[in-house]
């Protein structure tokens, strides 16, 4: 075998200091209450900063700061929201190594990910949504639509710097002010951000970063004077914001959970169709919403299928997410790992079929090897619940019809796949899935002009494209 | 599955027809992706010795002459002089004209002989004259023949032609080894040169080739990828492993390196071999070279430094 040598990316070319403070009124201050916490290095389990934790009075100022902020910033022409929106989008592609790095220390995906997919598309978004800061008229939403005034947006960690890009370049495009708080197992890329605003200049209080965990996520999204809560993650954190916020006024946007189905018929390009399939389940660890975490493949072409999908499993290479060549690097922290752990062991206990490829996992850090279960069915554990891992249930199916009913019987309905060289079965099937995002002989694409968001209990609302607009103005 | 040839025209084509579609969008993306591989250090060193060893040396000008086919022999035997462990490459690779020169330059060594036979480049010429010009060319020396197939019968659908062609050649190849020149950029589609590496492999054919070099479209990554696929897919249900050649257009090692993981990760060591994979360039070899001597000494010499052919 042609073993590569390591090509592990510079560490050197991002600084991280070793403690951060919030980021309330265009400058980072300590917490009032003094309390902190570590952001780890998932991969190597070393202790990357000190991060303060938000308390409630952090948060009051930081929304306070960001109602200041509203007034003047909505009240400038959309065309000079623009230039900032612009400068923002420039500077972080000057800074790409930097934060791609960043991101992949703090986070663990592979750098081939952060810097040649999360990257470009965070620079993307706030490109394509400074486009619509002065057309805002022509958008669809009416011919004056006002900002709604302070905005609340609680972000995952599977992308962190991506997931800010989708909620706060249409939040400031609009005219909004916002407060965002990052996963606390990822809190750098957010803090990196905001010295990205201070170099744009964007005036004080317009982007406001209070790092901490969910409580101060849900004193946040509770907070009397915020206008909208955005907020993606877990379903279960969903419900409960959305008690939280059932009957005040608020806006709200959620994007939840997935169980995607990734369906291929016995006509498909098999040799791409396993390429889509790897990507849809080991592209970030799995740690993707809209993972084709359902494998529905035909009856008559499965074996084949399996083979081919095993010999192809077989040279991923699992591993140190800085080195260049790693394609699945670490799960994000010990608690993620424990629930794929706990769910996969389901899995084998429900008699579900596991495979993994032979690979050594480093010693220290948070690791979980690419694993397939094959012979689930509906009644798995495994075909129901989102796992958020490397992890991947295979199902069978013998018509489209059967396909169909099975792909959608799922509480989730935030994406799905489809695989056939067929194009009027690609319509067909395409229109009868309950399902956000459908791709078509590919998987996990996204594009800043595409809109994104579930069916069910994958959420409600938008983000991304003239879609994503709507859920920011009135 | 195994397609019975005998049987005509209907089943070979409904064979070739019913083999999985190649999406071409996926294809693109799939080689492009392992192109953005980081090959370092000792691996460098190992792919670029592999890469020297792979090289099928190549000269196909109306204007070649013996001088020019000798002095490309001597460089074929030892490539880099004033390194005797850089590796000799795998073969010289010469019109039917040239054969006979070329043996006796490179007699008593290692490196194969090849020959671009059957009316090369355009194919359009009786299949007497094809086999005569390859019966010629193993009679002067070649140990390979590289012929092209008739596209023109292939494009109107016109299997069995093309196949009966490959099978007439490959007897009078007698124990010389067959590689099949698919021209891959006049083909059109991934499908039809997934199709064409089958038909080539029912045929008979050692190694299945890309291109003749002298078309616009030569070599690419996605088609040598979807031709691995093929070989791949052909030892799974036949049991014989079949050799791959791009050529045309391979000049620089970062190019050659790309082709090397693409092996790597879609075919696996079996093909890591100059026995199973060959480049048919050039230009490549010089430029292998100049990498070559980079990461022994840490600079780099300028082309002066190395033997033109």
């Amino acid at each position: 075998m042609f073993e590569y040598a390591p090509a592990p990316e510079s560490r050197s070319v991002v600084e991280i200091a070793s403690s951060y403070g919030l980021f309330i009124d265009g400058s980072f201050d300590g917490g009032k209450d003094g309390n902190v916490f570590k952001t780890v290095n998932p991969a190597t389990e070393e202790v990357l900063a000190e991060v303060t934790s938000a308390g409630s009075e952090d948060v009051d100022r930081a929304v306070a700061a960001a109602r200041r902020a509203f007034g003047p910033w909505s009240a400038l022409p959309g065309g000079e929201r623009a230039k900032y929106l612009f400068r923002i989008a420039r500077i972080i592609q000057e800074r790409s190594r930097e934060l791609a790095v960043l991101e992949s220390l703090d986070n663990g995906k592979p750098i081939k990910e952060s810097r040649d997919v999360d990257l470009p598309l965070v620079a993307a978004h706030f490109f394509y949504y400074a486009g619509w800061a002065d057309k805002l008229a022509y958008a669809g939403f009416g011919p004056d639509p006002q900002p709604l005034g302070v905005a609340a947006q609680v972000i995952p960690w599977n992308f962190p710097l991506l997931m800010l890009a989708w909620k706060v370049a249409p939040a400031l495009a609009t005219g909004n002010t916002v407060v965002l708080k990052p996963a606390e197992t990822t809190p750098l890329s957010a803090l990196f951000f905001a010295d990205v605003c201070r170099q744009a200049e964007l005036p004080a209080g317009v982007v406001n970063i209070v790092t901490g965990a969910g409580d101060t996520g849900a004193y946040l999204v509770a907070h009397p004077d915020v206008d909208k809560v955005a907020f993606t993650g877990s379903t279960e954190v969903g419900r409960a914001i959305a008690r939280t916020v059932s009957g005040t006024g608020k806006r709200l946007t959620l994007e939840l959970g997935g169980k995607a189905a990734n369906i291929v018929f016995d006509d498909a390009p098999i040799d791409q169709a396993v390429e889509g399939i790897v990507n849809g389940i080991f592209f970030n660890q799995g740690h993707v919403c809209c993972a084709g975490s359902r494998l529905l493949v035909q009856e008559s072409i499965a074996d084949e299928l399996l083979a081919s999908l095993k010999r192809r499993m077989a040279t991923l290479r699992v591993g140190d997410p800085l080195d260049k060549n790693t394609d699945i690097g670490a799960i994000n922290s010990a608690a993620q790992l424990a629930r794929i752990k706990e769910l996969s062991e389901i899995g084998s206990e429900e008699g579900a079929e596991r495979w993994s490829p032979e690979c050594s996992l480093p010693d220290r850090g948070f690791w979980f090897a690419p694993t397939i279960f094959t012979g689930v069915t509906q009644a798995h554990r495994i075909a129901r619940e989102e796992i958020f891992g490397p992890v991947l249930s295979v199902l069978t199916f013998r018509t489209p019809d059967e396909a169909v009913a099975k792909a959608n019987n799922t509480p989730y309905g935030l994406s799905a796949g489809i695989w056939t060289e067929k194009g009027s079965r690609i319509l067909a099937v395409a229109d009868q899935l309950r399902a956000g995002v459908v791709w078509a002989n590919t998987f996990n694409k996204f594009d800043p002009a595409s809109p994104f968001g579930g069916y069910k209990e994958s959420g409600y609302g938008r983000e991304g494209g003239r879609h994503g607009l709507e859920a920011y103005l009135a | 599955m195994t397609v019975t040839v005998s049987a005509g025209l209907s089943d070979l084509r409904s064979f070739l027809h019913g083999l999985p579609g190649v999406d071409k969008v996926g294809v693109e993306a799939r080689a492009a992706a392992l192109a953005t591989r980081s090959i370092k250090t000792d691996a460098k060193a190992k792919a670029i010795d592999l890469a020297i060893r792979m090289v099928d040396l190549t000269t196909l000008e109306g204007a070649d002459t013996p001088g020019k086919v000798r002095a490309l022999c001597a460089k074929a035997r030892r490539p880099d002089p004033a390194d005797p462990s850089c590796p000799s490459v795998a073969a010289i690779c010469v019109y039917p004209a040239m054969v006979k020169v070329a043996a006796e330059a490179l007699a008593g060594s290692e490196v194969h002989l090849a020959s671009v036979a059957t009316a090369f480049p355009s194919g359009q010429a009786p299949l007497a004259v094809k086999l005569a010009d390859t019966r010629d060319a193993v009679a002067a020396g070649a140990d390979e023949i590289d012929m092209v197939i008739s596209r023109g019968a292939f494009l109107a659908g016109d299997y069995t032609k093309v196949f009966d062609e490959i099978t007439a050649v490959k007897e009078a190849c007698g124990s010389a080894h067959l590689k099949v020149i698919l021209e891959t950029g006049e083909l059109g589609t991934y499908d039809n040169i997934r199709r064409a590496s089958w038909l080539a492999m029912l045929a008979g054919a050692d190694f299945i080739k890309t291109s003749t070099g002298k078309v616009a479209v030569n070599a690419t990554l996605p088609i040598t990828l979807v031709m691995l696929e093929a070989v791949r897919d052909f030892r799974e249900r036949h049991g014989r492993i079949i050799g791959v050649k791009p050529a045309g257009g391979i000049k620089t090692t970062k190019d050659a390196i790309k082709y090397l993981v693409l092996i790597n990760e879609t075919v696996g060591d079996d093909w890591l071999d100059p026995d199973r994979f060959r480049f048919g360039a050039s230009s490549l070899l010089n430029d292998l070279l100049m990498q070559r001597t980079k990461l022994t000494t840490g600079h780099y010499a300028g082309p002066d430094y190395f033997t033109l052919d």
